[in-house]
C-alpha cells in the first residue's frame, strides 16, 4: 500500500548519507575540520528515522509500504520506477545498517583521527551507507542492482583507501572484479525476468513467477545465486574477501563483516517466492553454503593475520546463512537471525581487532601479540564477549541462531539433512578452534611484541561502540528468538512460522553442538595455549596446514585458470590486432603502392614512347571499329 | 573528279607526319610533323565537306587552323626554352616528366 | 528567429566563425580562442533552443528547411531533425565548447598558429551538425565526406609523433567507406527514378520505396561498409586506435565522441528504414561483429600501454554495444543504443579529456610512466575515476542506463548474443581499473618520482606527502619514455610544480561533464522521451517482429 507519514519520507534514509558524502567530497579541504562529525550525524539521523519508520510500520496492516519516487527508465515495454519498499525484511536490514553503521562511524572518529584523509574516509563510508540502504530498500531488482553495484564501488574505494600501498590497490581491484562476475549473474537474472515477465519490480515478478516453466525459474534462481556468491564471498568467488582486509578496520567491520557481504543472503531471502518454486536452485545454495562454511573455517585455522582469520570466519558464517536460506521456508528466519547476530558480534570483533591494531602500531601478526588482556582490558572484555557469541557459547546470541540453522537442516529428515547438519556441527567445532586460537595468541600467554611498541587502551570514542556491540552480541540471540521473535515480525514476508516436526530434539542438538564447541576450544588450547607461540610461523608443516594457509589454493586456481590464460590471450590478441588485422590492411596499402610504382615505370618521360603508345591505341581503336562495322 | 584522290593524299601526308613524330629526334622536326598531320586532317575535312555539300567540315578546318596557330606559338616557346637550358632540341634528351 | 532556421544557423554560425577565426592576424591568438569559445557557446544555445522548439510527440522530422540545391538531380538542401538527431546535436553543442576550453593551450607551442586549430575545430562542428541534420541523402553524403577534411588537418597538423601516418590512415579508411556508400546513394537514386518517375534523394520519399530484396542487400552493404568503418566495428577498426592516439585531445574527443557516432546513427537512420529486408537478413552477421567487437576490443584495451590507445579500444568495445542495440530490433534496445551514443560521447569525452590533462602534465602517453598520481592531484584522480566508472557503466552514471537498456532490450530477441555481451562488463571493469590502479594508485612511479626527487628513484619512501616542488629546475621531458611518445604541446610548467592539480579552467571543463554523467545517470527520462518516438518510427519502418507485439 502507498506509504504515508514518516514512511513516505523514507527516501530520506538514503538521501541523508548521500548528501553527507556529496558535501564531503565536493567541499574539499574546507570540510576537513567537521567532516567526520557531519558524516556521523547523517548516519545517526538515518538510524533515528529508521527506528521511527519501523515503529510506524509495525502498526500498519500488512506491514508494507510502497514509496514511489520518480520514473527512472521507461521506454517501450520497460518501465522501471525508482521506488522504495519498506517492509519487515527491509526494515530489519535498515536498522542493522544504520545502527551498526552509526556505531562504526563513531568508532572511526577515533580510529582515523590521525589520518590526513579522514574526511575522504567518512565521505566514502557515507556513500556506502546510502548505497546499501538503496540495495535493501529498492522495490525492484533494478533498484537493488543499482545499490548492489553502488556498494561495490564504495567497497572498492574503501579497500583502496590507503591507495599508495600496492596491496590495497590490488585487493580493491580484485574485490571489484569478482563482484562484477557476480553482478553479471544478477544482471542476466533481471534480463530473464524482463524477457519472460515484462517487469522487474518485486511485486510484478513475485506475482507472476509461478506462471513460468520450471527450468526458467531454476535459471533465474541460479543466476541470482551467482550474484549473491560474488557479493557475499561464497564459493567459488570467496577469494576477494580476505584480501579486502587491506582496507581500514572500520571498513572491514561495517562492509566486509556486518552489512555488504550479507547482501547475498538478503537477495536470496528477498527472492524467496522464486526459490520456493525451484528445489534445484535451493540445493545448489545448500551446497554452496556447506562448502563455503568448511573452506572458511579451515582457512581460518591457519592464518596468523588477525583480520584474515576474522575474514575467513565471516566467509564461513555467511556459509551458515546461505545454508539456512537454502533450506527454504524452514530456514529463512534462522538465516536472517544469524545474519543479525553475526552483524553484531562480528562488527564488535573487528572493532576489537581495530583497537588491538591501534594499540600495536597497526600490526596484524598475532604471533607478535600475546598477553594483551591486561593492557587492553575493555577491548579484551568486549572482544571476549563477541568471541563467546561467535563460537556459540550457551545462551549468547550465536548459540541460539546457529542451533536454529542446524535444527532446520536436520528437520529435512533425509540423508542430506544429516549431511548438512553434520557439516554445520563440524563447522561449529572448527569455529571454536580458530577463534580460541585467535584469543589465546592475542590476549593470553607471554607478550611477544617488539620493544618499541607500547600497547594502550583506545579512547572512549572507540571503546563505547565496542561496548554497545558487545552487549548486542550477548543479547541479540535471546531477543530475536524469544522477546521480539523475528519469525513473527517477518511473517508478512515469509508466512507464519510453522511448528516444525523436529527430527532431533532441540535440547539434544544444543547439547551436541555445545560439546563439539568445547572440544574445539580444548583442541585449540592443546595446540596453542599450552606451549609458547613461535614468533615466526613454522615452515615445516603438514600438507593440510599448508593447504589451509593458502586458503585451499583458491587464488592459485583463479590465477592459473583465469588470470594467466587471460593475460596470455590479451597479449596474443594485441599481437594479432597489430600484425594480423592492421597488418592485412597495411599490407593491402603497401601492395597497392608497390604495384602503382611498378606501373609508373612505364612513364619513361620520352615523348616518342608516348607517341608510339598513342599510335598503338589509335590502331587498336580503328581496328576494333573496322572489325565491328565489317562484322 | 574522284574525291578519293584527296583522301589518299591526306592519308599519305598523315602517315608521313606520324612516322616523323615517331622516328625523328629533333623537336622542331617533330613539331612540323605534327603540323603535317593536322593539315592532313584538314584536307580530309574539306574533302568530306565538299562531298556532302555542307560547310561543317570547312568550319572545323578553320577552327583547327586557329588552334594550330596557337599551338605553334606555345610549342615553339617551350622548345626554345628547353633549347636554351639544355643546349639541345632532341626529344630524347628531355625525359623529366615521368612517374 | 524562426525555429526552422535554427538548424541552418547551427551550420552557418560555426562555419562563419571558422572563417573569421582563420582570418584573424597571427598575433591575435587569444582573440581567436575567445571567438571560438563564443561561437561554440552560441551553437550550444541554438541546440538548446531547438530542443525547446521540438515536440517529441509531433511529426517525425521537425525544424525542417528545404531549399532546391541541384534541381536536375532532385537534390535539396534539406535539413530537419528527429529525436535521435536532436540529441546528437545537443551532444555536439555540449562537447565543442568544452573541447575549445580544454584545448586552450593545446596548439600554443606547435609549429602552426593556434587560430588554425580553432578554425578547423569550428568547421568540423559545422560539418558534424550538417551530417546529423541532413534529411537529403546526397547532402548527408556531402557532409559525411566534408567532415573528413577538418579532422584530417586536426590530426595531421596538431597530432602526436605519428600524426601523418594516422591522418592518412584515417582519411583513406573513411574515404573508401564513403565511396562505397556513394555507389549505394546513386543506386537508391536509380531505384527511385524507376519507381517514382523522377529521381530523388529525399529521405522521406526513399523510405516509401519497395526495393527488391536482392537489390536491398547490395545497397545495404554499401551503406553498411561506410558506417561500419566509421563506427568502427571489428574488423574495420584499426584506424581508430592510431587516430585516437595521435589526434590532439580535443580532436580525439570529437572523433570518438561525435564523429564516429555518424556510423551508428547511419545504421539507425538509413540502413534499417531504407533496407528493412536486408537489415533482417544481415542482422545475425552484424551481431556477430558487434559481440566479437565488445569482447575483442575489451581484451585489446587491457593489453595497451598507451592510455590514448587504451581509451580508443574501449570505444570500439562500446560501439559493439551500440551496434548490438540497433540490430536487436527492439524499441528498448534501440532507444538504449541512441542513449548510449550520447552517453558514450559524454563519458569517453571526459575520459579522453582527463587523460589529456594527465598527459599534458607528464608529457608521456605511457601508463608505465605514471603511478600514485592520486596523492598529488586528487581532483584529477577523482575526475579520472568518475570517467572510468562511467566507462564501465556503473549504476548511477549515465552509461549504466544506456548499457542496461541495450542489454535488457536485446535479451528477449537475441539471448545468446546478449549473454556474451554481458560478460563484456567484467572486462570493462578490468581495463578501467587496471589503468586507474597503475596511474593513480600505488607509490609514485616514473615521472613523478623523477620530478619529486630530481631523478633519484627511491621506492619505498613516501613521496606522496612530500609536495615541495623542485623549484627552479625546469623539468626535463621525462627521460626514456619521452622518446616513445611525447605530445607535441609541452606541458605548461607552472612554477616548477609538475603535478599540479586541476586548474580552474580544467575544473570548468570537467565539472559540466561530471554533472551530466551523474544527472543523466539518475534521471535519464527526459532524453528517453525525446528519443523514443523516433526509435519507434524506425522500428516500425523495419516492421520487425518482436518490436512491439511481445
Amino acid at each position: 500500500m502507498p506509504a504515508e507519514g514518516l514512511l513516505a519520507a523514507s527516501w530520506l534514509l538514503i538521501a541523508l548519507p548521500l548528501a553527507g558524502a556529496a558535501v564531503l567530497l565536493l567541499g574539499g579541504r574546507r570540510t576537513d575540520r567537521w567532516g567526520h562529525l557531519l558524516g556521523t550525524a547523517t548516519v545517526v539521523a538515518a538510524f533515528l528515522l529508521a527506528v521511527a519508520c519501523t515503529v510506524q510500520l509495525a502498526g500498519l496492516d500488512g506491514r508494507a509500504a510502497d514509496v514511489e519516487l520518480f520514473t527512472f527508465i521507461a521506454t517501450g515495454e520497460l518501465d522501471v520506477t525508482a521506488g522504495l519498499l519498506y517492509d519487515p525484511l527491509s526494515a530489519v536490514f535498515v536498522l542493522l545498517i544504520t545502527g551498526v553503521g552509526s556505531l562504526i562511524h563513531v568508532f572511526s572518529i577515533g580510529y582515523m583521527a590521525h589520518d590526513p584523509a579522514r574526511r575522504r574516509f567518512f565521505a566514502y563510508l557515507n556513500l556506502f551507507v546510502a548505497a546499501m540502504l538503496l540495495l535493501v530498500l529498492g522495490n525492484s531488482f533494478v533498484a537493488l542492482y543499482v545499490g548492489w553495484e553502488g556498494v561495490g564501488l564504495a567497497s572498492y574505494l574503501l579497500i583502496a583507501f590507503w591507495y599508495t600501498r600496492p596491496a590495497a590497490a590490488t585487493a580493491a581491484k580484485k574485490a571489484f572484479i569478482m563482484n562484477r562476475i557476480g553482478d553479471v549473474g544478477l544482471a542476466l537474472a533481471i534480463f530473464v525476468m524482463f524477457a519472460q515477465l515484462g517487469t522487474t519490480s518485486y511485486a510484478g515478478v513475485f506475482g507472476s513467477v509461478g506462471t513460468l516453466a520450471g527450468g526458467t525459474i531454476t535459471a533465474i534462481g541460479l543466476l541470482l545465486l551467482l550474484g549473491a556468491c560474488g557479493k557475499s564471498g561464497q564459493f567459488p568467488l570467496q577469494a576477494w574477501l580476505p584480501d579486502a582486509m587491506e582496507g581500514p578496520t572500520p571498513v572491514s567491520a561495517l562492509i566486509h563483516a556486518a552489512t555488504m557481504v550479507t547482501a547475498g543472503v538478503y537477495l536470496i531471502a528477498r527472492s524467496a517466492p522464486i526459490y520456493d518454486l525451484t528445489p534445484t536452485a535451493r540445493a545448489v545454495i545448500l551446497a554452496v553454503g556447506a562448502v563455503t562454511l568448511l573452506i572458511g573455517a579451515i582457512a581460518g585455522c591457519a592464518f596468523d593475520d588477525i583480520k584474515k582469520v576474522l575474514a575467513y570466519s565471516t566467509v564461513s558464517q555467511i556459509g551458515y546463512m546461505f545454508l539456512a536460506v537454502g533450506l527454504g521456508p524452514a530456514g529463512y528466519v534462522a538465516g536472517l537471525a544469524h545474519l543479525l547476530a553475526h552483524g553484531f558480534f562480528k562488527a564488535g570483533l573487528f572493532l576489537g581487532a581495530g583497537s588491538v591494531m591501534h594499540a600495536m602500531d597497526d600490526s596484524v601478526d598475532m604471533r607478535r601479540f600475546g598477553g594483551l588482556a591486561k593492557k587492553l582490558p575493555i577491548t579484551f572484555v568486549t572482544f571476549g564477549l563477541g568471541y563467546l557469541a561467535l563460537i556459540g557459547f550457551p545462551f549468547l546470541s550465536g548459540y541460539f541462531t546457529k542451533d536454529a540453522i542446524i535444527e532446520a537442516a536436520l528437520d529435512r529428515g533425509d540423508v542430506w539433512g544429516w549431511v548438512l547438519g553434520g557439516v554445520a556441527v563440524l563447522g561449529a567445532g572448527l569455529t571454536a578452534f580458530y577463534m580460541t586460537r585467535l584469543m589465546l595468541m592475542t590476549f593470553f600467554g607471554r607478550p611477544r611484541w617488539d620493544d618499541g611498541v607500547h600497547p594502550h587502551e583506545a579512547p572512549t570514542v572507540m571503546t563505547a561502540p565496542m561496548i554497545v556491540l558487545a552487549v548486542g552480541s550477548v543479547a541479540a540471540g535471546a531477543l530475536l528468538v524469544s522477546v521480539f521473535p523475528l519469525a513473527d515480525w517477518l511473517a508478512p514476508v515469509f508466512g507464519e512460522p510453522a511448528e516444525a516436526a523436529h527430527v532431533v530434539a532441540p535440547a539434544l542438538v544444543g547439547l551436541v553442538v555445545t560439546v563439539v564447541m568445547v572440544l574445539g576450544v580444548l583442541t585449540a588450547w592443546l595446540f596453542v595455549g599450552r606451549r609458547e607461540v613461535p614468533v615466526t610461523a613454522p615452515v615445516r608443516v603438514s600438507p593440510v596446514t599448508r593447504a589451509a594457509r593458502n586458503a585451499l589454493y583458491a587464488d592459485t586456481v583463479n590465477e592459473s585458470l583465469f588470470m594467466r590464460p587471460g593475460q596470455w590471450l590479451t597479449r596474443a590478441l594485441v599481437w594479432f590486432d597489430n600484425r594480423g588485422v592492421d597488418g592485412a590492411v597495411n599490407g593491402l596499402a603497401a601492395g597497392l603502392g608497390g604495384s602503382s610504382s611498378r606501373l609508373g615505370r612505364a612513364q619513361t618521360g620520352f615523348v616518342r614512347t608516348y607517341a608510339l603508345g598513342m599510335l598503338g591505341g589509335v590502331v587498336m581503336v580503328a581496328g576494333a571499329l573496322l572489325a565491328v562495322t565489317a562484322g | 573528279m574522284n574525291l578519293s584522290y584527296y583522301l589518299v593524299l591526306a592519308a599519305i601526308l598523315f602517315t608521313i607526319g606520324a612516322v616523323g613524330v615517331l622516328v625523328r629526334r629533333n623537336a622542331i622536326v617533330v613539331f612540323m610533323c605534327i603540323e603535317l598531320m593536322l593539315n592532313a586532317v584538314n584536307l580530309t575535312l574539306i574533302t568530306f565537306a565538299r562531298s556532302t555539300g555542307t560547310v561543317d567540315g570547312q568550319i572545323i578546318a578553320l577552327f583547327v587552323m586557329v588552334v594550330a596557330a596557337a599551338e605553334v606559338v606555345v610549342g615553339l616557346a617551350i622548345i626554345m626554352s628547353i633549347y636554351r637550358t639544355r643546349r639541345s632540341a632532341s626529344v630524347d634528351d628531355a625525359n623529366l616528366l615521368k612517374y | 528567429m524562426s525555429a526552422s532556421l535554427y538548424l541552418v544557423a547551427m551550420i552557418a554560425v560555426p562555419a562563419i566563425g571558422a572563417a573569421a577565426v582563420a582570418a584573424l592576424p597571427k598575433e591575435r591568438g587569444l582573440l581567436a580562442k575567445q571567438v571560438a569559445l563564443g561561437v561554440s557557446l552560441v551553437v550550444l544555445l541554438l541546440a538548446v533552443l531547438s530542443t525547446m522548439a521540438f515536440d517529441p510527440d509531433g511529426d517525425r522530422f521537425q525544424l525542417t528547411t528545404s531549399v532546391a540545391w541541384i534541381p536536375d538531380f532532385g537534390a535539396d538542401f534539406a535539413l530537419g531533425v528527429d529525436g535521435i538527431a536532436l540529441v546528437m546535436l545537443l551532444l555536439i553543442g555540449v562537447l565543442v565548447p568544452l573541447v575549445v576550453a580544454a584545448s586552450w593551450h593545446e596548439a600554443d607551442a606547435g609549429p602552426r598558429p593556434a587560430r588554425v586549430f580553432f578554425a578547423w575545430l569550428l568547421l568540423l562542428e559545422a560539418m558534424m551538425v550538417g551530417v546529423f541534420a541532413a534529411t537529403d541523402i546526397l547532402l548527408f553524403y556531402v557532409f559525411f565526406e566534408a567532415m573528413l577534411v577538418p579532422m584530417y588537418f586536426l590530426i595531421g597538423s596538431f597530432g602526436g609523433p605519428r600524426r601523418q601516418y594516422a591522418a592518412v590512415k584515417f582519411f583513406v579508411y573513411s574515404l573508401v567507406g564513403g565511396l562505397v556508400m556513394l555507389a549505394s546513394v546513386i543506386g537508391l537514386y536509380v531505384v527511385s527514378t524507376s519507381q517514382l518517375g523522377e529521381g530523388t534523394f529525399a529521405f522521406d520519399a526513399l523510405r516509401q520505396l519497395e526495393i527488391d530484396p536482392d537489390v536491398q542487400k547490395l545497397l545495404f552493404l554499401g551503406f553498411f561498409v561506410a558506417f561500419a568503418i566509421k563506427a568502427p566495428l571489428v574488423p574495420f577498426h584499426t584506424w581508430l586506435p592510431d587516430s585516437g592516439a595521435e589526434a590532439p585531445i580535443g580532436g580525439a574527443v570529437l572523433l570518438v565522441g561525435v564523429l564516429d557516432k555518424v556510423g551508428t546513427f547511419g545504421f539507425l537512420r538509413y540502413c534499417l528504414p531504407l533496407f528493412p529486408d536486408a537489415s533482417r537478413y544481415f542482422a545475425p552477421f552484424v551481431l556477430v561483429l558487434a559481440v566479437v567487437g565488445i569482447l575483442y576490443a575489451a581484451l585489446l584495451a587491457m593489453g595497451q600501454s598507451d592510455m590514448k590507445r587504451l581509451v580508443s579500444y574501449t570505444s570500439i568495445s562500446h560501439f559493439g554495444f551500440i551496434a548490438l542495440g540497433i540490430f536487436a530490433f527492439t524499441t528498448e534496445a534501440a532507444t538504449g543504443a541512441v542513449l548510449y551514443m550520447v552517453n558514450h560521447g559524454i563519458a569517453t569525452g571526459l575520459l579522453f579529456l582527463v587523460v589529456g590533462m594527465l598527459i599534458s602534465r607528464g608529457g608521456s602517453r605511457q601508463i608505465g610512466d605514471y603511478g600514485g598520481v592520486a596523492a598529488q592531484a586528487p581532483k584529477l584522480a577523482g575526475a579520472f575515476l568518475v570517467a572510468g566508472l562511467a566507462s564501465l557503466a556503473l549504476p548511477g552514471t549515465n552509461s549504466f542506463v544506456s548499457e542496461f537498456l541495450v542489454l535488457i532490450g536485446s535479451f528477449p530477441t537475441r539471448p545468446v548474443f546478449t549473454v556474451l555481451a554481458t560478460a563484456g562488463i567484467i572486462l570493462a571493469a578490468l581495463y578501467v581499473l587496471l589503468m586507474y590502479q597503475r596511474t593513480m594508485h600505488g607509490p609514485p612511479r616514473g615521472m613523478l618520482l623523477a620530478d619529486v626527487h630530481g631523478g633519484d628513484p627511491t621506492p619505498g619512501t613516501e613521496p606522496a606527502r612530500s609536495t615541495e616542488p623542485a623549484q627552479g629546475t625546469h623539468p626535463a621531458r621525462g627521460g626514456a619514455s619521452a622518446a616513445t611518445a611525447t605530445v607535441t604541446a609541452p606541458a605548461p610548467a607552472r612554477g616548477g610544480v609538475r603535478f599540479a592539480d586541476l586548474s580552474r579552467r580544467e575544473l570548468a571543463v570537467v565539472a559540466p561533464l561530471i554533472a551530466l554523467i551523474i544527472g543523466l545517470g539518475v534521471y535519464p527520462q527526459p532524453l528517453l522521451d525525446l528519443i523514443e518516438p523516433a526509435v519507434v518510427a524506425t522500428v516500425d519502418d523495419l516492421g520487425a517482429p518482436g518490436g512491439t507485439d511481445r
